[in-house]
C-alpha cells in the first residue's frame, strides 16, 4: 500500500497547511521585516507612542476582522461587518444618550443587536439560501440605512454617559504599569481574540465551524443540523461586531452614522492576510491579528514616511495581492 | 465499403490501471454499432480516444482509410468525429443557434456577431435532418430529448461521418426515445456511422446493426444484433470466471425485521420500491448505473426528499425528513463519493470519526473534550485497523481504503446499526477491498443490518446474502445470494425495462 509513504513524505508540510500555519509565519515575518524597515527608514517610527497609536488603530478593524474571519472559515463571507459596527454604535448612543440607560446596559443592548442581527444574515444564508455574498451586501445596505434613520443622519454623543469613552481610550494596564499605557481597546481586541481562538479550537461551535467550511454536505450527512450551526456563527460574528460598535463610538466618543462602509473590505483584507482561506475551511485568529496589525503598520509607517494618502491605499491593495499570491504559489507547490 | 473508422490493438495505460488492453473496434458507414459491458469495462475510454479526449498508448488508428491520432477534441471534429457526451454539455441561458455554434460564430465586420447568419445556418442543419426546431428558442426551455437533438445538430454541423452517443436514452420517456431512433435512422440513411453505447438490451434489437462487448478493459467479441439472443450478449458481458467460492449465506430465518422500506416513490427515480432487511443481514443492491440504488439510499436517510413511501426501523414507523432524523433513528449512510459527502477532508481522522457524534464530547458551554475524542478516535484507529500515522492526520492524506474506514468508523460510534453502504469499494485497490468486505460480514456477524450498493456484480455475489435489483427506479427483483444465483440472473433483472416499448418512427 502506497499510503504510508505517501504519508511520510507529505506529513511535514500537511501539518503546517492545517492552521494555514505557512501562510501566518509569512505574514508575521513580513511584519517583523515591516517593523524593522520603518524603524530605519525614520526615527519616529519606533517610539511609544506611535506604536501604541499602532495598536489602537488595529483594534476595531482587529475586532470585525476577528467577526469576518468566523463567517469566511464557514465559506461565506460577511459584507455587512462595517454598517452592522456603525448600526451597534447607533443603538449604543439610542440607548445611552437618548433613553439615559447605565452604562453595562447599553452596552449589552449593542451587544444582542450585533447578534440579532448576524442571526438575521445566518437565517438569509442558511434558511432562505440566499448566497452569502448577497445576503449580507443586502444586510450591508440595510444597516447602512437604519443607523441614518434611526440617529436622524446626526451623530449622537456620550458626553452624559461619564466613562463611556473610557472603554476605548483608558488604560486599566496603564494605571498598574504607567510605563506601557496600552489602551483598552487594544485589550478588548485581544480578549476577543483569545475566547474566539478558544470558540474555535475548544467548543463543538468551533469544530463545526471548520468542517461546514471543509464540506457542509458531509457535514449535513453526518445527521448534523448544519442550518442552526450556521445561523449561531453567524450570529457570533454579528455579537463580536457589537463590540466593535462599542470600541468606535467609545474611542470617538460619538456614533457616527454615516461611518462603516469600507471597513468590510480592510476587515477582510486582514482576513486574507492573515493566511484565512476564503474557500473556507482553514483559518486562524492570530493569523487574522497579524494581519490587521500589518495594514496598521503600513498605514502608520508610510504616514510617519510622509506618504500621500493616495499611495497607501495602492500600497495596501498590493500588499493583498501579494500575500494571497504567496498563499496559492505554496499551495499549488504542495499540491 | 471502406470503414469509417478502424482501431486496432489499441492500449491506454493510467496510474495503476491497465484500461485498455489490445482493443479492436470498427464502424462502417450506413452501421449503428452498439458498444456494450459492464460500467468500468472501458467503453468510454476506448471512445474518448476516438474523440481526441485522451491519446493511446498503443495500436493503431484509422479514419476513413488513413491513420490518424487526434490530440483534441477539436481535432476529431475536423476528422468528422462528433461525440455526444451523456452528460449533455450545453449552455442553457444561451439560444439553440447560439449553442451549435459555440466558439465559431460568423462574424461581421469588427468582431461583432452576425445573428441573422448564425440562426439561417442553424434552420438550415435543422431541415437537413428534418426536425422542427426554433433557432433562437432558449436551451434551457427545451426537453431533454429536444436538447439531445440540439447535440446532435451541433455534432452534425462539423460535418461528422461519425456519432459516438453515450447512453442517449438514459435521460429520455419512451415516446422520446422513439424521436430519437427516427432521427438516428435518418442519419444512417445518409452514410454517418453511429457508435450506440447503451445498457439497455431491447433498444439494441431496434436501432444496431452489430453489437461490440467489451469487459474489464478487453474485447470480447462482435456480434450481429438481430441474430444474436439476448442471453449471450449477456453471458459475453459478465463472463469472466468466478475464482471464489459461492457464498453461504447464513440462517436468518429466527432474526427481525430491521428496516422496512414500503412504497418508497420519488418522480421518475424511485418507482413504488419496497423491501426489508433483517438484522445481521447484508443485502446487495445491484444494477446499472442509474438504476435508481443510490436515489433510494438517499430518499432513505432523507438526504433527498421523497413523494411517498413509508421506513420502519425495528418495527416501528418512523419519519424522516433529514439526515438527523435518518440517524436519531440509527441508520447510517456511507456515501459513494466519500470526498464530497462522506469526509471533510481538510480536518483529521480525529475530528471526522467524532462529526456525527460531537455532543458525546461536549461539556459545559459547548466546550469539546479533545482528550477523549482523541482517546475514541484511536479505538477505532485500531480496532479497524486504520493505516494513519496519528489521529491527528488529515483524511485527505490517507488512501481511499482508510478513508471508507474512517467513514464506518464515524457510523459506528454515532451506535448506527442500519448501514448504508454506497459503493464501499470504489477508488480503493483489491488489497484493502477484501479487508472492507471482512469488516462488512463482521459487522453483520456482530448484528449489524447492512445495504451493499454495488455496481461491481462480482462485489454483489461476494457479500450478499440476498440481492435486490434495480432498473430505471423499480426494483425488478430479489434474488438469494449464494450459489442459486448467477450474474446472468442478477443481469437479466438489472436490463429489464419496464414497458415494452413499441417504435413507430420510420424514415420519412
Amino acid at each position: 500500500m502506497t499510503s504510508a509513504t505517501d504519508i511520510e513524505k507529505k506529513s511535514p508540510l500537511a501539518g503546517l497547511s492545517e492552521s494555514g500555519a505557512y501562510q501566518k509565519l509569512l505574514a508575521f515575518a513580513s511584519l517583523i521585516a515591516l517593523l524593522i524597515g520603518f524603524s530605519i527608514a525614520s526615527p519616529n517610527f519606533m517610539q511609544t507612542s506611535n506604536m501604541i497609536a499602532i495598536l489602537q488603530a488595529t483594534s476595531v478593524n482587529g475586532v470585525l476582522a476577528v467577526a469576518a474571519t468566523l463567517v469566511i472559515i464557514t465559506g461565506g463571507i460577511d459584507l455587512s461587518v462595517g454598517t452592522l459596527m456603525t448600526f451597534c454604535a447607533v443603538i449604543a448612543g439610542v440607548a445611552l444618550t437618548y433613553l439615559g440607560l447605565p452604562l453595562l446596559l447599553g452596552v449589552a443592548a449593542a451587544i444582542c443587536a450585533g447578534a440579532l442581527c448576524g442571526l438575521c444574515s445566518g437565517t438569509f444564508v442558511a434558511k432562505m439560501k440566499i448566497p452569502p455574498f448577497i445576503a449580507t451586501l443586502g444586510m450591508m445596505l440595510i444597516l447602512k440605512g437604519l443607523s441614518l434613520v434611526i440617529s436622524g443622519t446626526r451623530p449622537i454623543y456620550f458626553n452624559d454617559t461619564p466613562g463611556f469613552d473610557q472603554i476605548s481610550r483608558g488604560s486599566l494596564i496603564g494605571d498598574v504599569l504607567p510605563a506601557l499605557p496600552i489602551p483598552n481597546g487594544v485589550l478588548i481586541l485581544f480578549l476577543v481574540a483569545i475566547a474566539a481562538s478558544y470558540i474555535l479550537g475548544r467548543t463543538v461551535l468551533g469544530r463545526y465551524t471548520f468542517a461546514l467550511g471543509s464540506n457542509e454536505e458531509a457535514v449535513r450527512l453526518s445527521g448534523v443540523n448544519t442550518d442552526l450551526w450556521k445561523m449561531r456563527i453567524y450570529a457570533l460574528a454579528g455579537g463580536i461586531c457589537g463590540i466593535g460598535g462599542i470600541l468606535i463610538a467609545s474611542r470617538l466618543n460619538s456614533a457616527q452614522p454615516a461611518l462603516g462602509l469600507g471597513y468590510e473590505l480592510e476587515a477582510i483584507a486582514a482576513v486574507v492576510i492573515g493566511g484565512t482561506s476564503l474557500s473556507g475551511g482553514r483559518g486562524t485568529i492570530l493569523g487574522t491579528l497579524i494581519g490587521a496589525l500589518i495594514m496598521a503598520v503600513l498605514t502608520n509607517g508610510l504616514r510617519v514616511l510622509s506618504v500621500a494618502q493616495e499611495w497607501q491605499t495602492v500600497v495596501t491593495g498590493a500588499i493583498i495581492i501579494l500575500a494571497v499570491y504567496a498563499d496559492m504559489a505554496r499551495r499549488r507547490k504542495s499540491g | 465499403m471502406k470503414k469509417l473508422v478502424d482501431m486496432m490493438g489499441i492500449e491506454k495505460h493510467f496510474p495503476g490501471v491497465h484500461a485498455l488492453k489490445s482493443v479492436q473496434f470498427d464502424l462502417m458507414p450506413e452501421e449503428v454499432h452498439a458498444l456494450m459491458g459492464e460500467n468500468g469495462a472501458g467503453k468510454s475510454t476506448l471512445m474518448k480516444i476516438l474523440s481526441g479526449i485522451y491519446q493511446r498508448d498503443g495500436g493503431t488508428l484509422q479514419i476513413e482509410g488513413r491513420d490518424a491520432s487526434p490530440k483534441t477534441p477539436r481535432e476529431a471534429q475536423d476528422l468528422g468525429i462528433g461525440i455526444i457526451h451523456q452528460e449533455l454539455s450545453l449552455m442553457n441561458d444561451l439560444t439553440v443557434a447560439q449553442n451549435i455554434f459555440i466558439g465559431r460564430e460568423p462574424r461581421k465586420r469588427f468582431g461583432r456577431l452576425d445573428d441573422t447568419v448564425l440562426n439561417a445556418q442553424t434552420a438550415e442543419i435543422f431541415s437537413s435532418m428534418n426536425l422542427n426546431l426554433d433557432p433562437k428558442a432558449l436551451v434551457g426551455s427545451l426537453t431533454i430529448a429536444k436538447q439531445q437533438m440540439v447535440e446532435i445538430a451541433k455534432a452534425l454541423s462539423y460535418r461528422s461521418r461519425v456519432l459516438i452517443m453515450d447512453e442517449p436514452t438514459a435521460a429520455l420517456n419512451d415516446a422520446e426515445i422513439a424521436e430519437l431512433f427516427v432521427i438516428i435512422r435518418r442519419l444512417k440513411a445518409e452514410g454517418v456511422g453511429v457508435v450506440y453505447i447503451s445498457h439497455k438490451m431491447d433498444e439494441l434489437k431496434q436501432i444496431a446493426d452489430r453489437v461490440t462487448v467489451m469487459r474489464d478493459g478487453e474485447y470480447v467479441g462482435t456480434v450481429g444484433a438481430a441474430d444474436t439472443p439476448i442471453s449471450q450478449i449477456i453471458a459475453m458481458m459478465v463472463g469472466r470466471e468466478v475464482k471464489e467460492e459461492p457464498l453461504v449465506p447464513p440462517d436468518l430465518s429466527a432474526a427481525e425485521v430491521s428496516l422496512e422500506v414500503t412504497g418508497l416513490s420519488r418522480g421518475h427515480e424511485i418507482r413504488d420500491v419496497s423491501f426489508s432487511v433483517l438484522r445481521g443481514e447484508i443485502l446487495g443492491f445491484a444494477g446499472l448505473m442509474g438504476a435508481g440504488r443510490t436515489e433510494v439510499a438517499r430518499a432513505i436517510f432523507g438526504a433527498d426528499p421523497k413523494d411517498s413511501g413509508e421506513v420502519r426501523v425495528h418495527g416501528r414507523a418512523v419519519s424522516i425528513r433529514s439526515p438527523k432524523d435518518a440517524v436519531k433513528a440509527g441508520i447510517g449512510y456511507l456515501s459513494e463519493d466519500r470526498k464530497h459527502f462522506g469526509l471533510a477532508t481538510g480536518m483529521n481522522v480525529r475530528d471526522n470519526i467524532a462529526l456525527a457524534s460531537m455532543d458525546m464530547f461536549t461539556g459545559t458551554g459547548g466546550t469539546l473534550h479533545d482528550g477523549e475524542m482523541a482517546a475514541t478516535a484511536k479505538n477505532y484507529i485500531t480496532q479497524l485497523g486504520i493505516r494513519t500515522p496519528s489521529d491527528t492526520q488529515e483524511v485527505r492524506l490517507l488512501s481511499g481504503g482508510n478513508q471508507q474506514k474512517v467513514v464506518i468508523a464515524k457510523w459506528l460510534l454515532r451506535d448506527c446499526d442500519i448501514l448504508i453502504f454506497d459503493e464501499p469499494t470504489r477508488g480503493i485497490d483489491v488489497g484493502a477491498k477484501s479487508e472492507i468486505y471482512k469488516l462488512l460480514e463482521e459487522l453483520a456477524g456482530q448484528g449489524k443490518t447492512i445495504i451493499v450498493i454495488s455496481s461491481e456484480l462480482p462485489e454483489i455475489m461476494r457479500l450478499s446474502h440476498r440481492i435486490a435489483v434495480m432498473c430505471e427506479g423499480q426494483l425488478t427483483g430479489i434474488l438469494p445470494g449464494g450459489k442459486d444465483t448467477t450474474q446472468e440472473d442478477i443481469m437479466h433483472l438489472a436490463t429489464q425495462r419496464a414497458a415494452a416499448m413499441k417504435v413507430t418512427g420510420t424514415v420519412q
